[in-house]
């Protein structure tokens, strides 16, 4: 019963996490139809903010990390998608991929390759003990942060003028801008709230390992893309399914795989992804999506 | 009130629109018609900024917008009904209409809302309600009323009957007159072209993008006239003036 509740503790933060990057693509996407391959070096932005503030007190530093990156991901519009505004999704996503190592270029000039050590407040690298279960304070972290942001998104995109305007310059751009709706402010906003997101899975992501490299936004953003295409492109209610369905689903092949298979474990992960999309080609929460497209 | 002057409408290398000139007086209501294809909807688009233009200007009160971004020009005072109406989906009713309010206080925002309830009552209990669940006569309403939220001195409307039973369609177009009535100047583009003629004080006939055939309701009351302006025979002008 103990090893039950351990696991499902783990398959919820591990969920959480992916829940978080993956609806910071799933924004970008639906508003702009891009596939920001770039997204990664956004997490790695946050890291090295991270890196750069050691030392601060701690809600400095964390508070510090995610502005950076919210500032990051708007200079990234302003300064590399939107000369291509109007560009075919491919013109996009190629113009992503450059993006990226051209930021992961920099970083490694900048810092060197090798990971650098970053020093986050004690209380995430605690562990909790309920009754028989101990686990890490990163996991309720994780899942209170995953809550917390997908709740205020949502709140957010229901109440507010900007939330209202998005959900419907996902469903059509052009007639948005027949109504009014700024398209400059509309994406700037979602790149913004990507970015929050960014930074709050920089923390998360760091604080897993301790050190920052230039590479380290790479492994995530390709999990966050899996999620999002298994929940339903466009969709970010099926982005955050996705990455909780990824979540639990990683951590249930941990403790089912037999010992020897054990390091295959990603293999069979991505197995079962082929497998869903080969029987659901447009992801898991289609419907869900359709209701709700952002 | 709106200039079209000599503008040409390319997609690639194939020009859908050639050398269009059209003139929509202030308070006048003009109906562009013609064939599928003709390249009417390509105008309307090009008008209001979601289409470049390769040659010739778009004139607004004088003022030429040719390229503006088409939210800049709503708050000119120019707004389009779209074909299909594309009213979004998935927004309720409520927010629909409070996408055109971004600019307006809390208290002109309700004020224009209660003008469209009582323009369209047939909305008021379908305000919290998703868009897509409304019937297809609904949906045009709410698609006029949105663009009306932004108190629009032209309106531009797209095929309004298109995929409508005959009831609503006279629903729809007994809507137009009033808002003619009130001084709103009406660019109309419509396919049931008798009706849009009728409707309007002018027309224009465009034939694979070109203006065929131009003149007054009563000019083109002529229906073998209109006919073979469809089928291109038609001359270009009417009572010794060229079109």
């Amino acid at each position: 019963m103990t090893s039950i509740v351990q696991h499902l503790v783990d398959a919820a933060s591990l969920g959480a996490l992916y829940a978080v990057l993956a609806i910071g693509i799933a924004l970008m996407f639906g508003i702009m139809n891009l596939m920001n391959l770039a997204y990664g070096e956004l997490i790695m932005i946050g890291g090295y903010s991270l890196y750069a503030l050691n030392g601060e007190p701690w809600p400095l530093q964390l508070l510090g990390c995610v502005v950076i990156t919210i500032v990051a991901a708007l200079l990234m519009e302003r300064l590399a998608f939107r000369p291509f505004r109007g560009a075919s999704a491919p013109v996009l996503l190629v113009t992503s991929f450059a993006l990226s190592f051209a930021l992961q270029a920099i970083a490694t000039v900048a810092f060197t390759s090798r990971a650098k050590g970053v020093s986050l407040p004690g209380f995430l690298d605690s562990s909790i003990t309920v009754g028989s279960v101990s686990f890490s304070s990163l996991n309720v972290v994780s899942v209170v942060a995953a809550l917390v942001l997908v709740t205020g998104l949502a709140t957010g995109l229901r109440r507010s003028m900007i939330g209202v305007q998005m959900r419907a310059a996902a469903e059509s751009f052009a007639t948005a801008r027949l109504v009014g709706v700024r398209a400059d402010k509309v994406i700037a906003a979602a790149f913004g709230i990507s970015g929050l997101f960014a930074g709050v899975a920089a923390i998360l992501v760091v604080a897993q390992s301790g050190t920052v490299t230039p590479t380290i936004g790479v492994a995530p953003v390709l999990v966050a893309f899996v999620a999002t295409i298994v929940g339903g492109l466009g969709s970010l209610w099926g982005a955050a399914w996705g990455g909780f369905g990824l979540g639990a689903l990683t951590v249930l092949l941990q403790v089912v795989l037999p010992t020897e298979l054990a390091p295959y474990r990603d293999a069979f992960l991505y197995a079962g992804v082929i497998f869903v999309l080969l029987v659901r080609p447009q992801g898991l929460i289609v419907l869900r999506a359709r209701l709700e497209r952002v | 009130m709106l200039e079209l002057d000599q503008i040409t409408i390319s997609y690639g290398r194939t020009a859908v629109v050639t050398g269009l000139s059209l003139t929509v007086p202030q308070g006048e209501a003009v109906s562009l018609i013609g064939p599928n294809g003709a390249g009417k909807t390509s105008t309307l688009a090009a008008i209001v900024g979601l289409r470049q233009i390769t040659a010739g200007s778009v004139r607004f009160d004088g003022e030429e917008i040719t390229g503006r971004a088409p939210e800049l020009l709503v708050r000119q005072g120019l707004a389009l009904v779209p074909e299909r109406r594309q009213i979004f989906t998935t927004l309720t009713v409520r927010e629909n209409l409070r996408l055109a309010t971004a600019d307006l206080d809390r208290v002109a925002a309700a004020e224009a809302l209660e003008r469209e309830m009582e323009r369209f009552p047939a909305l008021r209990g379908r305000l919290e309600h998703p868009a897509g669940g409304l019937s297809g006569g609904q949906q045009q309403q709410l698609a006029i009323s949105r663009a009306l939220m932004c108190r629009p001195r032209l309106l531009l409307l797209d095929e309004p009957s298109l995929g409508l039973a005959p009831k609503i369609v006279d629903e729809v177009f007994a809507t137009l007159d009033q808002l003619r009535a009130s001084g709103v100047t009406i660019l109309l583009v419509e396919q049931n072209a008798l009706r849009a003629v009728r409707f309007a004080d002018r027309a224009y006939v465009l034939n694979a993008g070109r203006v065929v055939l131009e003149g007054t309701s009563a000019e083109l009351a002529d229906t073998d006239l209109l006919t073979n302006s469809y089928l291109g025979v038609a001359p270009t002008s009417i009572g010794g003036k060229d079109a």
